[in-house]
Parts: C-alpha cells; structure tokens; sequence
C-alpha cells in the first residue's frame, strides 16, 4: 500500500512508441537547429504526429496529439466520470469552505446529533458541524496530494533524466540510492518524520515534503528506463551532430517524449500520496488539529462507528471516493497513451 | 549463474549496511530521548550525565553508529529507555507480526494471479469488467478503512447476531490462553482472521491489475499465436505458455512490495490492537526510543532487501533468455 501504485502498462515500450512515432523524429531533428525555432513545435504531445489513429480518422486529416490522447481519455465513460467527480469535489469543498454557514473549527451550540436539515453531515460529540469538516478535510487533502505529486515528479524525474542519459557513473549512484530509499517501508520512514514535523504549526506543508521527497522512486526509475531507450534513437543522434548541448537535448528532445508516462505516474502519484497521508493523519503523526484531514476525521470518528455512523461513513467514504476518482482518471489516461493495450481489448 | 547470486549477494550486504548508516543518521536527528528528563528541574546534571553516557549520547554521531552497530549485528540491541533489552522485545514482536505477514502474503499471491489470469481470460466480459472494477475499489481504500470496516460493519454484528465470538476484534490472542498447539489454534484463528483479511484486501489488488495485464501481453504474443497453430490444446497453451511468461514480471512486482506490505501491517496492527511490530516501533517513535527505532527499521530493511535479492534471483530462473554474466 506504502508502494506507489506500479501501473500495469508497458509504458516502456507501448506509450512511448505512441508518442515518438511519425513525425517526432523529425521535430526532434529540426529542433535541434537553432537557425529556425519557430517552425517547429516546441515539441512534446502538442507536435501533430502522423499516429495510426490520426490517419485512420474519418476525413484523414493530421490531428494533434493531445487532440488524439484526449479523444482515446473521453471514450472512457469511468474515466471521464472520475474526473468529473473529482473537480465537482474540489470545487464543492472549497465552496462550502466559503459559504456555508458554519467553519470547520467553529463549535456550534448541537453536539453528537446525526445527518439533519441544520447539519446535514451531523455534528461530532463537542460541536463541530460535520459537513464544513469534512469539506475541509478533502480540500486540505487534495492540496497536500497535488504538492506531494509536485515534488515527487521534480526529483524523481531529475534524477531519472540525469541516470538515464549519462549513464554509467551517474546512472550507477542515482539507481543505488534508489535502492536504498526503498530498503525500509515508506511507512516506517514517514513515521519518524510525520513524528518531527508534527509540532509544527499550519504542517500541511511539512507533511507534504516528507512524503514528497519519500514518493519520487518509481518517476526515477520510469524516467531512467525511457531515457536509456530514447537516448539511443536517430533523432537524439541527429541531434547532437548538430551540436545541441546536453541539456538542450535532455530539456527539448527527451523529456517531451517520455512525458506520457510521468503525467499517468504523476496522477497515480497524487492517488498514493492521499493515502499515505491520511494513513500518517489517521496515526496522529500527519496533519496534526485545529486542522483536520479525512485521516484525522476518521480517527476520531473511530470508536463510535456504529453508534454515531455518520461520524465514520461521511468521511471514509469521501476520502475513498476522492482516491477511487484519481484512480480512474490515472487509468483512462494511461489507456489514453497507450494504444496498443486499447487494440487488445478491442 | 552462481556467479550472479554471489554478485547479488554481496551488493545486498553493502545496500543493507548503507541503509543502517542512513536510518541511523535519520533516527539519531530526530530528535533527543533525554528532553523531557532535561525540562524537568528536579532532575540533576549528574544524572543525566550518567543516562547520556549510558545511551551514548555523549559521543560523536559515527562512534555512535559504530557502536550501535557493531552491536547489532552480533544480536544485542541495547537496551531500551526504560533499561529493557530491547532483543528479547523485538523478537516476541516480531513473532506476532510475521504471523500475519506470512498468512497475508499468500494468500494475496494466489488470490491476486488467480483474479489477474481469470480477468485477463474473460477479456472486456462482465467477469473481467466486475474483478476489475472490484479490484479498483480495494486498491482505492486505505488499510485503515478497510480494517474499521471489517471490524465496526462485519465483526461485531455478526458475533451480535449469533451471540458468540466468531471474529476477535482486538489484540492477537486471548490472555488467558493455555494448552498445546493445536488446542490454541482456534483462538489464534479468530484473533488473525480480520487483520490477515485486512492486509489481504489491500495488496493483492495491485497484483491482480498488474497480473491480468502481464497476461493480456502473452496471450496477445507472437509465442502463444505459434503455440496455437502448432496445435497445442488451448489449457496447455495457457498453463505452459501464457502464465508462465506472465509469471517474470509479477514475481518482481510481488517480491518489491513486501515493504508496503509491512508497512499496511503497521496500520493494521493499530487498528485491530495487536502487540506487533508495527505497534512496538509506533510507540519506539512517540518515546523517542532510539534503540527500539533502530531495531525495527534494521529487520524490516533485512527483509525487504532479502525479498528484493529473492526476486532477482526469481527473475532469472524463471526467465532463462536473460543472461547474467
């Protein structure tokens, strides 16, 4: 569960083909001369790719990329739904956050009362009304998520750039580290962290981090595999007969064409990191109260499940929810640029 | 081939002791045991010279590490904060946890390839369409949640509602336990069946996705294709050829989340009041108890290494077209 969810997808060879295939090459190419950087496209899934799919199209015009991948993502009703749901929670938790008439520390003048007109969530056993709680909860997750998925993308796809395309040395000590970082449950480490940064005050943030620099493993590693295929293709070669430095190569060439793996490991990535932190919270080493978490939420509302179910069932099954959500989008999107799985299940 | 294992032997040893340095680092800037002795004015400089020596707090970081672990490996891992050796502890944990990390990972393994082979097989039918979707949802939910499920929404309803105890909901035996084995065994299964149901929910998902994908690719295989048009019969096919190859990547796949899966164990034994490991460290952490932080963190990255070294070894057996030399 601590793991990062390892996609089931041949991300190595299946979405990657997807992406470079057609005119990328090319684009790769042209990039590389400095004497004309307006016609080309600044590379990436925006580049129109001669895909099978673009000239399968009905009046065989070329279409963009992304046009294509976001076609593949809304043929999917559980991933379009997914990510409905998911902005309609984001959206609603941070405007009851605003509007609705009670605040998530506020301690109204009921207590221990279930679902009613007044409180439709309930109201826990000192006062607080459930539902600004709870809206807080999801709003405080998703943010932490989104920075955590932020971080962990940054390093790990630092790191997994830098191994792949220099191989030997660098690619020697970046993969023995990564190998060290995941010799102990990530569990464990986040415990004795979330243990440090829990006095800390407004630690959202905090939490974040920790999580953040403990979640980048399986980007490196994503990351590392593309370049090491992608760095031994005509394109990069070109390339670098045309004189690009090795960042420009790395920045223009490479990572625009293994960017399909890292956003589908990103959105997973957000997935996971909710989960390992409302585990932290639920321990009571996460984000610590005033604040609250669904991790929080769930804890206090614990021991009286059965008795005072509201107190339980409102916030796990947001925070079940909000996961699953990510989940399906993550999939749909991974489905989306990988078209060769889609050719199987046809 | 013999030559591989000692080579991958030996870089497990030198990542097992580079882990030590680092989670010893780590835990030795956490924060200081003796905080709370030191707010206290009653307590003299004496005395908490005399704890800082016996903890070897006085001494630099690497001489403390050197200490440690010179220590440890030879089985003795000091003693705890309240004078306890902390050997003695850890192994009567370590007991109780492996109990239900073994039990969980078998069962996940058999549940998550059959789920993953059988989905795969029913291909975009109800069957597969109903695994997965299942296998979305258990994947989404947080071992905890799934543990006070089980345990708030099955459990105690149900031993309410044929009014004995069929499932424990708390601790990992009964106290007042006597007898031989087997006479025992029933109360040890009541006490496990939750929390091993529990560990199992959560791992086995990933598994099965990721099985039914591997499987998808053999059957979709240019391999499997010859296999069928040399006339092979369809179960042979499947059991020789299909799973076979779609075993290589599961195996590693299973064998590098060994760590979430003491990682889940850790929540679970929380929930279902377990003295396990999980527990034991929890507390080890909330005490600043650096001897019992330590202890846990060198098993479990013990384990998780040797599982890592296990799959590599896995991996070219059961995948003779890779060579290693």
């Amino acid at each position: 569960m601590t793991e990062p969810f390892v996609p089931p997808s041949r991300t190595d060879e299946g979405s990657r083909a997807a992406l470079t295939e057609g005119d990328l090459d090319v684009t790769g190419l042209s990039g590389g001369t400095q004497s004309a950087p307006h016609e080309h496209p600044r590379a990436g899934v925006e580049v129109p790719a001669l895909d099978q799919h673009g000239l399968d199209s009905q009046d065989g015009k070329v279409k963009g990329q992304t046009r294509l991948v976001a076609r593949r993502f809304f043929h999917q009703p559980m991933a379009v739904g997914g990510l409905i749901l998911f902005a309609l929670l984001g959206i609603a938790s941070s405007v009851i956050g605003h509007v609705w008439k009670y605040s998530y520390s506020q301690i109204t003048n009921q207590f221990a009362a279930g679902p009613s007109g007044a409180h439709p969530f309930g109201v826990d056993d000192i006062g607080h009304d459930l539902m600004a709680q709870v809206a807080r909860g999801v709003e405080k997750d998703i943010q932490t998520a989104l920075l955590v998925a932020l971080i962990a993308m940054v390093i790990g796809t630092t790191i997994g750039a830098i191994a792949g395309y220099y191989r030997n040395f660098a690619d020697n000590l970046l993969m023995r580290f990564v190998d060290l970082v995941l010799s102990v449950p990530i569990l464990a480490v986040l415990i004795v962290l979330g243990h440090l940064v829990s006095r800390q005050a407004g630690n959202w943030f905090w939490v974040a981090v920790i999580i953040g620099v403990l979640a980048w493993t399986y980007v490196a590693r994503l990351v590392r595999a593309d370049f090491l295929s992608l760095r031994e293709r005509d394109f990069i070669e070109a390339a670098r007969a045309l004189g690009s430095t090795n960042r420009r190569i790395i920045l223009r060439h490479m990572l625009p064409n293994a960017i399909g793996p890292i956003i589908v490991n990103g959105t997973l990535t957000v997935a996971t990191s909710i989960i390992l932190e409302s585990t932290l919270s639920y321990l009571g080493l996460g984000i610590q109260p005033p604040e609250v978490s669904l991790g929080t939420l769930v804890a206090s509302g614990q021991s009286s499940a059965t008795t005072q179910w509201w107190l339980f069932v409102f916030p796990a099954g947001f925070l079940v929810l909000l996961i699953l959500c990510i989940f399906l989008v993550g999939d749909g999107l991974r489905e989306a640029l990988d078209p060769k799985k889609t050719r199987v299940r046809a | 081939m013999l030559a591989y294992i000692i080579r991958r032997l030996a870089y497990s040893v030198v990542v097992l002791f580079l882990s030590t340095v680092l989670v010893f680092v780590l835990v030795a800037e956490s924060g200081d045991p003796l905080a709370i002795l030191r707010s206290n004015p009653h307590v003299s400089h004496a005395t908490i010279a005399v704890r800082e020596k016996l903890l070897h707090l006085n001494l630099p970081l690497w001489d403390r590490y050197w200490y440690w672990f010179s220590h440890a490996i030879r089985g003795d891992f000091g003693q705890t904060i309240a004078y306890q050796p902390v050997g003695q502890q850890l192994w009567q944990h370590f007991g109780v946890t492996l109990r239900m990390v073994i039990l969980a990972t078998l069962i996940a393994t058999v549940a998550g390839i059959g789920m993953g082979v059988f989905a795969a097989l029913r291909n975009g039918r109800v069957g597969d369409r109903a695994s997965m979707t299942l296998n979305f949802l258990f994947l989404s939910i947080p071992t905890f949640v799934i543990g006070l499920l089980l345990k708030e929404f099955v459990a105690i309803p149900l031993n309410q509602h044929v009014n004995r105890i069929v499932f424990y909901t708390s601790g990992e035996q009964s106290p007042t336990l006597t007898g031989g084995f087997f006479s025992r065994l029933p109360d040890y299964a009541a006490h496990t069946a939750l929390p091993v149901i529990t560990l199992v929910l959560i791992t086995y998902s990933a598994w099965a996705i990721y099985q039914r994908s591997a499987t998808l690719d053999a059957i979709d295989s240019d391999f499997v294709r010859l296999a069928r048009a040399k006339g092979i019969s369809p179960g042979r096919v499947l059991t020789r050829h299909v799973v076979r190859n779609a075993l290589i990547p599961v195996t590693t796949v299973i064998a590098l989340d060994f760590a979430g899966v003491l990682g889940g164990a850790i929540v679970t034994e929380q929930v279902f009041n377990w003295q396990g490991m999980g527990t034991w460290f929890i507390q080890g952490v909330s005490t600043l108890d650096i001897n019992i932080v330590l202890a846990y963190l060198l098993i479990t990255a013990v384990f998780v290494i040797g599982f890592n070294l296990l799959a590599d070894i896995l991996y070219a057996v059961l995948d003779p077209r890779i060579r290693y030399d």
